[in-house]
């Protein structure tokens, strides 16, 4: 137990997706003008990260590692896949976001109504195969990459908003012209991750 | 002269590779039109892998023949895609590329490509090559193509080196590894903000700044 809490605030906070590893930076500094938009957005990560991972590492144990497809037949003990992760985490993907959204639309039409436009966009955010990516080269296990791929999406969550509600009082500040919009964004944004590394002396 | 006349005319039908519209695809997004700092295209691996520069050489080339083939392979492609799974079909066509760099990479320059870690797979979801492929490839013919892709992929690559020139140069006060200060007699410490995720940012932020300083390029706020 103690070790899933630790792994979920490590992901959260010291290896945040956004400040440490700058994974899904495009819609990250694309969808947050708006702090209802960001957080719907947020919240879309989450719930595909949390889905997503648990299935890649299935995939990852019982498909890609060398070795792993023994369980079909003993004369497969030899063959190696590992080529083949990269095409099919991103065919996983593509086709588990595109199953979210059936689901969400058919099942709550409300959460579909506000998540709706960011599902499809998901798919190719780098915070999702990026955080398969990560969870392949760490020693989890099925609980562990759950917590790992929950805490990471509430990472992203949290740096979304908290962009997104500087941007929306950024509007009232007198920018030069030439760093308005996206430039004054990344000085911010490099601001914001220097106040995350004081997480980083934490040992937990 | 009638011959003169008669070249002129298979010129515009055909149009050659280096027509002066087809150049215009490759200059354009060396400035105005740059993928990450006007586009804001691709910006995870630039940010990533620069802090050192040749980790990001590495990365710039593998853009580079990564956005070319792929442009490449959907625009021949591009008539028979159906519309509703195109985005599904660009990302098979780029992963496979993906996968080819991969092990190019780590047959042959194996420590960069450790170095690297999962940013060589992050290409697939790379905006860049999602966002030309799905803006231009879809539409056009293979040469305008090629040449857009050659664009693209060099105006990352600049930015790539520019961000990864200044945090290496300024953090450990080296260029490609070369420890320039104390080649000419001088001790420099090394500014270590510069090699922490907060420095690439503030760098990148910089360099939109004096970069539409110069061109003029205002974003309404």
């Amino acid at each position: 137990m103690e070790n899933l809490i630790s792994i979920g605030v490590r992901s959260i906070f010291i290896d945040n997706m956004i400040f440490a590893y700058f994974l899904g930076m495009c819609s990250y500094l694309a969808v947050s003008k708006k702090v209802t938009t960001a957080f719907g957005l947020g919240v879309a990560v989450v719930f595909v990260l949390a889905v997503i991972i648990p299935i890649n590492w299935l995939i990852q144990k019982y498909v890609l590692n060398e070795g792993a497809l023994v369980w079909i037949n003993s004369d497969f003990a030899s063959i190696d896949l590992g080529f083949l992760q990269f095409i099919v985490f991103i065919a996983v993907i593509a086709a588990i976001v595109q199953l979210i959204e059936m689901v969400i639309e058919k099942f709550s039409p409300a959460l579909y109504g506000s998540l709706g436009i960011f599902l499809p966009l998901i798919a190719v955010n780098c915070a999702i195969m990026g955080g398969a990516l990560f969870m392949v080269g760490r020693p989890y296990n099925l609980t562990e990459a759950t917590v790992y791929g929950v805490g990471s999406g509430i990472g992203w969550l949290l740096a979304i908003v908290a962009l997104a509600g500087i941007r929306e009082k950024m509007k009232y500040s007198n920018v030069p012209g030439p760093l308005r919009g996206l430039g004054i964004t990344f000085i911010l944004v490099g601001l914001m991750s220097l106040g995350f590394l004081s997480f980083m002396g934490f040992s937990l | 002269m009638s011959t003169e006349v008669a070249e002129v005319k298979e010129v515009k039908t055909s149009e050659p590779l280096f027509s002066k519209k087809n150049r215009k695809l490759v200059t354009n997004p060396l400035d105005i039109d740059n993928p990450i700092t006007v586009q804001v295209l691709g910006i995870c691996s630039a940010l990533a892998v620069t802090t050192q520069m040749k980790p990001a050489f590495t990365m710039a080339v593998s853009l580079v023949v990564v956005l070319i083939a792929s442009s490449m392979a959907i625009s021949v492609l591009r008539n028979t895609i159906p519309s509703r799974i195109r985005i599904v079909v660009q990302l098979a066509v780029i992963a496979t590329f993906v996968i080819m760099v991969d092990q190019v990479l780590k047959a042959f320059v194996y420590d960069v490509s450790k170095q690297l870690s999962v940013f060589v797979g992050l290409i697939i979801t790379n905006c860049i090559v999602m966002g030309r492929l799905e803006a231009f490839s879809m539409g056009n013919k293979i040469g305008p193509s090629f040449m857009d892709g050659l664009g693209n992929g060099l105006g990352y690559g600049i930015i790539l080196m520019l961000v990864a020139f200044f945090r290496e140069l300024l953090g450990s006060g080296a260029v490609f590894g070369f420890k320039i200060f104390e080649s000419i007699g001088l001790t420099y410490p090394g500014n270590g903000l510069l090699l922490l995720p907060a420095g690439a940012c503030i760098v990148v932020g910089i360099i939109i700044w004096v970069q539409r300083s110069l061109n003029g390029y205002r974003e309404s706020n």
